[in-house]
């Protein structure tokens, strides 16, 4: 048995079949059940269920749907497990586990399109405070998608179309008789354990469960009983009737992200949530799975708290008013950890307001102590659910690894890593002494190092997936006479993320090295100037200053780049026009590139 | 406030009264009309409001007709050409950030004002609020200083950008963050030219043209022509805070006098004023600021 300790089993009857239930946690608690899909049983859900009870204090229930894992078979297969069927073995489950309140209902797969069912006839109603989805959509809605598309066909829609389409082939072979059945009990079960692993990335360990065969060959039934007649004439009233969350793995192979346009339509209260992975995210994810489920399980509990005061004390006083995060990419970052490095000032500052607006928990490190604290409060101002300030220097290796250890013992593993602290360094070569070099390569090469170490090694051992951004520079291709100990810093940071990205890719983590350009921060005023005295180095900072505020590219932009670039994980990111201009021409036109790196500039 | 003598303690000329008679009715039509602000209500509408308000009151002409700003458009959020200052259909809801900027003229005394607030409780707009009263102190210390405006502009920039800002009033013509204001001769047709006043915009070219010739100008801005100490007179002082969407101002009137006692030298026109009173109350001081200068 792969369940977590302590898991007290029983069995519920029902329709002439007797289902496995296992209850973990204190009945006391706000129950949820997590429904598996298909070809899993309830152990599917071991991660995330262990997750919930222990480190959120639920109590979890699972079961096993019928014809899976130790639940009954029902007799004849054929019409035995259509969704009426499957919403009276729930609604029995229910009755048995939490006869008195409603529960917080979870479904992956095909347990997900069986509790879409539950959640929208009118027989459960009151019965369901909340349903989690991942990877399973309604029957009727996917029938009414497919209609709205076939009715009305644009090219987009045939796309789309045509793409769930290709991603449906499994479907199809299920619906020939017999084959599935005999492959699944012959070569296919033996073999699945290792395409999981292999394509899926699902960790080894005693998931998949032995039933495997059996599962799969009775869950068959499921396909042939439903799909065909929902398909055909969906339910025109499949309105949900508590609130849902829906989340989207968005690396999904047999499932569109498209599906879910408009589902607010069926949907009154919908949360969004996209993970950046595969199909079976109760295996490769549970950690976000149990802080999204717990999030959005807690908010739904005190929502119904509030409206039952409320009721007793006859008004309709809430409760504190917090933002709640509204940016562009909180669907992606919200609940996220996100540690941001020099995130006192200039574009660490305006990152972690970014990720604080997509909802995120933000770490905010700075040499300053005061400026890091500074950032921290008004990142909670503008939605971040928690953030902390942390005065760390970070080419301090000692001070970097207390700060991990800390984090890591405080808050947990850091999901998106910015290491963005660095110093500017100006001055002819013959000009810059080793203690100059010293102090650049320290900060800006350095820092990133420890950063990637101490964290980075946190997160590959995790294996839940993550991503690093290294703030490099356009100056990390773009040679100039007057930048050389900074170049070649920044430079370093570049192709070390690449290298990072080569050796991380297996572990689902991403690396961006973004490349700013001219960004209007306070990097020049506190550049060095190496070769001049006091006076024409203070003249020089306030030059540069003037320079780079009459450019004005706020690091604001630089910031939605950083999280365009995380949820689209891409490789290098130059980001301001000239950036980019120069990074083309250091592929096209390096020739070009060289007669510009012996112009100074005009300071 | 240590430093700064309250209204009730100076004894103001007949001249400075006036002024402070019509900011402070500018602050009551300001405070009225934003107690009137229901959620569908327009920029138009509620600048139309302030008009009519003051109309009522006696208020015949303008050094600029009142402005409205709601939601991200207190932040200036892309604005790029001037007219996207004058209000617009915009509505209000629940929760969204608002500015009321009016220039009423009154018995020849001009006021130029500036009110925010926010419909329902505003976490980010009252944390700005709270931090602007380090920028009136700033302001005021380093007039009385008698540093350059456009060093005092810098350090005021500064500041913003350590509290974790940006620099709204950036946005305004010629980057102003504060500009003369003076006395304006009654007239019974008092045109104006595109929503200012034109017997103000006469006094205020006036003074450029003066200014030009002596060295100064009557509009403080981050710019070179900006690079002289603070001019006596009267100057209407707005910063303008901007974060992620959100905007908060306040704006009053600075007096400088040729005074040699720093208290006399430079003051604040009021100390009687609804963000003044408000910091009184929360303890906003000059902490801050005091800090922000040690560094």
């Amino acid at each position: 048995m792969t369940l977590p300790e302590g898991a007290r089993e029983r069995w519920v009857r029902t329709g002439g079949i007797e289902l496995c239930v296992a209850e973990l946690g204190d009945p006391e608690r706000p129950t949820v059940v997590l429904v598996h899909g298909y070809p899993d049983s309830k152990e599917v859900w071991s991660e995330v269920a262990s997750r919930l009870v222990d480190r959120h204090g639920f109590h979890v229930v699972l079961y096993d749907v019928r014809g899976h894992g130790r639940s009954g078979v029902p007799k004849p297969l054929r019409g035995g497990f259509t969704l009426e069927k499957l919403t009276d073995d729930f609604l029995a489950v229910v009755e048995a586990v939490s006869p008195d309140r409603p529960v917080h209902l979870v479904g992956h797969d095909w347990g997900s399109v069986q509790s879409w069912e539950f959640v929208t006839v009118e027989r459960t109603r009151g019965r369901i405070a909340s349903f989690t989805s991942m990877s399973g959509p309604s029957l009727d809605h996917f029938g009414h998608w497919i209609n709205k598309r076939m009715t009305r066909p644009t090219p987009r829609r045939v796309g789309q179309l045509l793409g769930q389409g290709a991603k449906s082939w499994y479907v199809y072979l299920l619906h020939t008789p017999v084959l599935p059945e005999l492959a699944w009990r012959g070569p296919l079960g033996k073999r699945w354990p290792g395409i999981l692993r292999r394509i899926e990335k699902v960790p080894a360990g005693d998931y998949p469960t032995p039933s495997l065969a059996s599962d799969a060959a009775h869950g068959a039934w499921l396909y042939r009983d439903n799909v065909r007649p929902r398909l055909r004439r969906p339910r025109a009233d499949a309105y949900a009737h508590a609130p849902v969350q829906l989340i989207t793995p968005s690396g999904d192979r047999f499932l569109s992200e498209r599906l879910y346009d408009g589902l607010e339509d069926w949907v009154p209260r919908l949360t969004r949530r996209v993970l950046p992975a595969g199909h079976w995210i109760p295996r490769t994810r549970p950690d976000r799975l149990a802080s999204w489920i717990d999030d959005f399980v807690s908010s739904v509990e005190r929502e119904r708290q509030t409206e039952a005061a409320g009721e007793a004390r006859g008004d309709d006083a809430g409760g504190p008013v917090r933002k709640a995060a509204t940016g562009r990419y909180a669907e992606r970052f919200a609940g996220q950890l996100v540690l941001v490095t020099g995130a006192g000032s200039g574009i660490g500052r305006a990152t972690a307001f970014a990720f604080a607006e997509a909802g995120a928990r933000v770490i905010a490190v700075d040499r300053d102590a005061e400026s890091a604290a500074r950032t921290a409060e008004l990142s909670l101002l503008v939605g971040a659910p928690e953030a902390w300030a942390e005065a760390v220097d970070v080419s301090d290796e000692q001070a970097m690894e207390k700060l991990a250890a800390k984090v890591h013992a405080e808050h947990g593993v850091v999901d998106v890593l910015v290491n963005n602290a660095g110093i500017g360094l100006s001055g002819s070569f013959f000009d810059t002494t080793s203690e100059d070099w010293r102090r650049v390569l320290d900060v800006n090469l350095w820092g990133v190092i420890h950063g990637c170490a101490l964290f980075g090694r946190r997160m590959a051992e995790r294996g839940q997936g993550g991503h690093i951004v290294n703030i490099a520079s356009a100056a990390a291709y773009q040679p100039s006479k007057a930048l050389p100990a900074y170049s070649t810093s920044k430079a370093a940071v570049l192709m070390l993320s690449e290298c990072l990205r080569a050796e991380l890719a297996d572990q689902g983590i991403g690396v961006t090295a973004i490349c700013p350009g001219l960004v209007n921060t306070n990097i020049t005023a506190t550049a060095t100037f190496v070769g001049v005295d006091a006076q024409e180095e203070r003249r020089r900072q306030r030059r540069s200053t003037r320079a780079y505020g009459l450019r004005n590219y706020p690091p604001e932009k630089v910031a939605n780049a950083v999280l365009r670039a995380v949820v689209l994980d891409k490789a290098m990111v130059p980001v301001t026009p000239e950036a980019r201009g120069s990074y083309a021409l250091s592929r096209f036109l390096p020739r070009a590139l060289r007669a510009l790196a012996r112009v100074g500039p005009p300071l | 406030m240590t430093t700064a003598p309250t209204a009730g303690t100076r004894e103001l000329s007949a001249e400075l009264r006036g002024f402070r008679r019509v900011q402070r009715l500018a602050y009551d039509c300001a405070q009225a009309v934003a107690a009137e602000l229901r959620p569908g209500v327009t920029e138009r509408e509620a600048a139309r409001m302030q008009r009519e308000w003051l109309r009522e009151r006696g208020v015949r002409d303008w050094f600029h007709l009142p402005f409205a700003w709601f939601g991200d458009r207190t932040a200036f959020t892309g604005f790029r050409v001037p007219l996207q200052f004058f209000p617009t259909g915009r509505r209000l809801e629940p929760g969204m950030p608002f500015i009321l900027d009016l220039a009423p003229v009154y018995e020849g005394y001009t006021a130029d004002i500036g009110y925010s607030g926010a419909l329902g409780a505003h976490p980010v707009q009252e944390r700005l609020m709270a931090d602007l009263a380090a920028h009136r102190e700033l302001i005021l210390r380093e007039v009385r200083e008698r540093r350059s405006l456009r060093e005092i502009y810098a350090d005021v920039d500064r500041l913003m950008v350590r509290q974790g800002y940006a620099n709204r009033h950036r946005a305004y013509p010629f980057g102003v963050i504060a500009h003369k204001v003076d006395r304006v001769r009654e007239r019974r047709f008092s045109p104006r030219l595109f929503g200012f006043g034109t017997q103000s915009l006469k006094g205020l070219v006036a003074d450029a043209l003066h200014g030009h010739r002596e060295g100064w100008s009557p509009l403080w801005s981050p710019y070179r022509f900006s690079d002289h100490p603070p001019r006596p007179g009267l100057w209407a002082v707005e910063p303008h805070l901007g974060f992620r969407g959100t905007g908060a101002k306040f704006e009053e009137i600075l007096v400088v006098t040729d005074s040699a006692d720093p208290e006399e030298s430079a003051f604040w026109l009021d100390d009687d004023l609804p963000h003044v009173r408000g910091w009184a109350g929360t303890g906003a001081t000059t902490d801050t600021a005091g800090k922000a200068e040690r560094k």
